[in-house]
């Protein structure tokens, strides 16, 4: 299905994700997360942002653990970060597809 | 003449047995498999013990008597792998060099990752049912216990068998509903991830199963320690979960000689092309089952259906042909839902597990995605099947390596959002 986020028409899931990383903007992104409550996103939202779609290029699997090994956040502040639910938000936010299990 | 390649496979559980095996059957190499543990599980059953319709002796047999002439199998635990040298250190001190070394040693749960999780409830009031010895100690703890909170927990992903944790919670249900204490018992299910199901159609289909259970969902909870005092689960954002009995799926990892070999990632996996199976950074080293870090579910059914890319890429990597991208992801999982019922789940990389009929399309008789009695009795002669078939390398009737979208419905239907609920 189609939405229009920041005045672009893109294609999302059911769920609002992105189908492609691809058609990712940093307005997109700002949009995203005023949609799961995070009204400004600052420099430690985007580092985060960065890093999951800098590794989802390199094709790694992402796991919360991941990240919090990283060095990029502590998940402490992950959570405060991206309130609810850190790595499904992170991902919405940046563009990627939500972490899953097989079912 | 050229002398045979040597091939050394580490692990020989269900990958590396069934590699080791479709080698010696092909002909032509020098074999080896290494493996500190003399006897084979059959993993699957794991989840059985606890529920007492199985015991540990039900699942093992002797290693040496599963491999085909050829084969030459060597009992002991690796020391060191020396990847850049083409040599494994044995700690009998021992050096075993190779051409092509074939990565089966798999996974294992690390329970003291968790600050807590190891402490005076370990054993007591906290299970795990990944090991033997872990499900042998839960199917004592739940023949006695009085009831209280059961919460079925699973601590990050990747796990192995990934669907085993809600099985665990439907069995449980099933089991105490059976022995008259289904009215002492609370059933929660703690998962990091943002439900029980995640995939749209899944959840569609099977979101239903925990509200009809009575099995209380707490989602995106991702464990920052367990208090083994008070017996609670904390999680980051501060919400916490209390429980009387708690059955967890530790943070699961790559073995330690991989951690300690370079070639792993973070977690231990090793970083392997997804579709030929060759490690990503030495080209004569392929990597098989739970072990990589492939992008599907860490389960036996995957590591039947790569075992067919490693043999032939093995093949032509010897005779310096192009490799073959023939891995495609498919996984083919049985779930128990309880009372004598299973689902059957069929899926790979690009599509996800949707309704229809296997191995036959339309007719099936095993019904996808929908729970059925057939499919339970599926997953009980997969035993056989197990044992006979798959670990000597035979073909298994009707199954392919590669997903078929025969008979399957993949148009999607209108998804039902999964009811959620939190701390």
């Amino acid at each position: 299905m189609q939405a229009t986020i920041a005045g672009r028409t893109v294609e999302v899931n059911e769920e609002g994700y992105l189908t492609d990383p691809g058609n990712w903007t940093k307005g997109l992104a700002e949009e995203l997360a005023i949609g799961l409550g995070i009204e400004k996103l600052t420099d430690k939202h985007w580092a985060v942002i960065d890093y999951l779609r800098s590794e989802h290029a390199k094709g790694e699997e992402m796991s919360i653990r991941k990240v919090g090994n990283s060095g990029v956040v502590d998940l402490k502040t992950f959570y405060a970060l991206f309130p609810g639910g850190p790595l499904k938000n992170a991902s919405k936010i940046a563009g990627l597809s939500k972490p899953t299990s097989c079912i | 003449m050229k002398r045979s390649p040597r091939v050394l496979i580490l692990g020989a559980g269900t990958a590396g047995t069934i590699v080791a095996n479709k080698l010696a059957k092909r002909g032509g190499y020098d074999i080896t498999i290494v493996d500190q543990g003399r006897h084979h599980y059959y993993q699957p059953g794991l989840l059985s013990i606890p529920f007492g319709l199985m015991k540990k002796s039900d699942l093992i047999k002797p290693r040496a008597k599963l491999f085909r002439p050829g084969v030459n199998f060597v009992q002991a635990k690796i020391g060191g792998i020396l990847p850049g040298d083409k040599k494994v250190f044995l700690d009998t001190g021992s050096e075993i060099e190779y051409d092509i070394l074939v990565v089966a040693t798999g996974c294992r749960v690390a329970a003291e990752e968790t600050p807590g999780l190891k402490g005076s409830d370990w054993r007591v009031n906290i299970f795990d049912f990944y090991t033997p010895d872990g499900a042998a100690a839960l199917a004592d703890k739940l023949r006695d216990w009085p009831g209280g909170h059961l919460v079925v927990q699973v601590m990050d992903t990747p796990i192995k068998c990934p669907v085993a944790p809600l099985e665990c919670a439907f069995l449980s249900d099933w089991f105490f509903r059976q022995n008259g204490r289904r009215d002492k018992v609370k059933i929660t299910y703690v998962t990091p991830l943002s439900g029980a199901f995640t995939k749209p159609r899944a959840s569609a289909q099977l979101g239903h199963l925990l509200a009809d259970k009575h099995i209380d969902l707490v989602s995106d909870f991702y464990v920052e320690k367990v208090d083994p005092v008070s017996h609670k689960l904390v999680c980051y954002d501060g919400r916490e979960v209390a429980y009387d009995l708690l059955v967890t799926i530790p943070v699961t990892t790559g073995v330690e000689a991989i951690r300690q070999s370079g070639m792993g990632d973070d977690l231990g996996f090793i970083k392997t092309n997804k579709h030929t199976l060759q490690s990503e950074e030495y080209p004569e080293v392929f990597v098989i089952g739970d072990a990589t870090n492939v992008p599907t579910s860490k389960a036996g059914s995957v590591a039947d259906f790569e075992a067919d890319t490693v043999v032939d890429n093995i093949g032509h990597f010897a005779a310096g042909e192009p490799l073959e991208p023939s891995f495609d992801g498919h996984a083919n999982c049985f779930v128990e839902v309880g009372d004598g019922k299973a689902l059957l789940l069929d899926f790979n990389y690009d599509t996800e597990p949707v309704e229809g009929m296997f191995p036959f399309p339309v007719v099936g008789p095993l019904r996808l995605l929908s729970p059925s009695r057939v499919n339970h009795w599926g997953k009980l002669a997969f035993r056989h099947i197990y044992w006979h078939l798959l670990l000597p390398g035979r073909k298994i009737p009707f199954i392919s390596n590669h997903m078929t979208k025969a008979g399957k419905r993949l148009s999607a239907p209108k998804p039902v959002p999964e009811p959620s609920k939190t701390a």
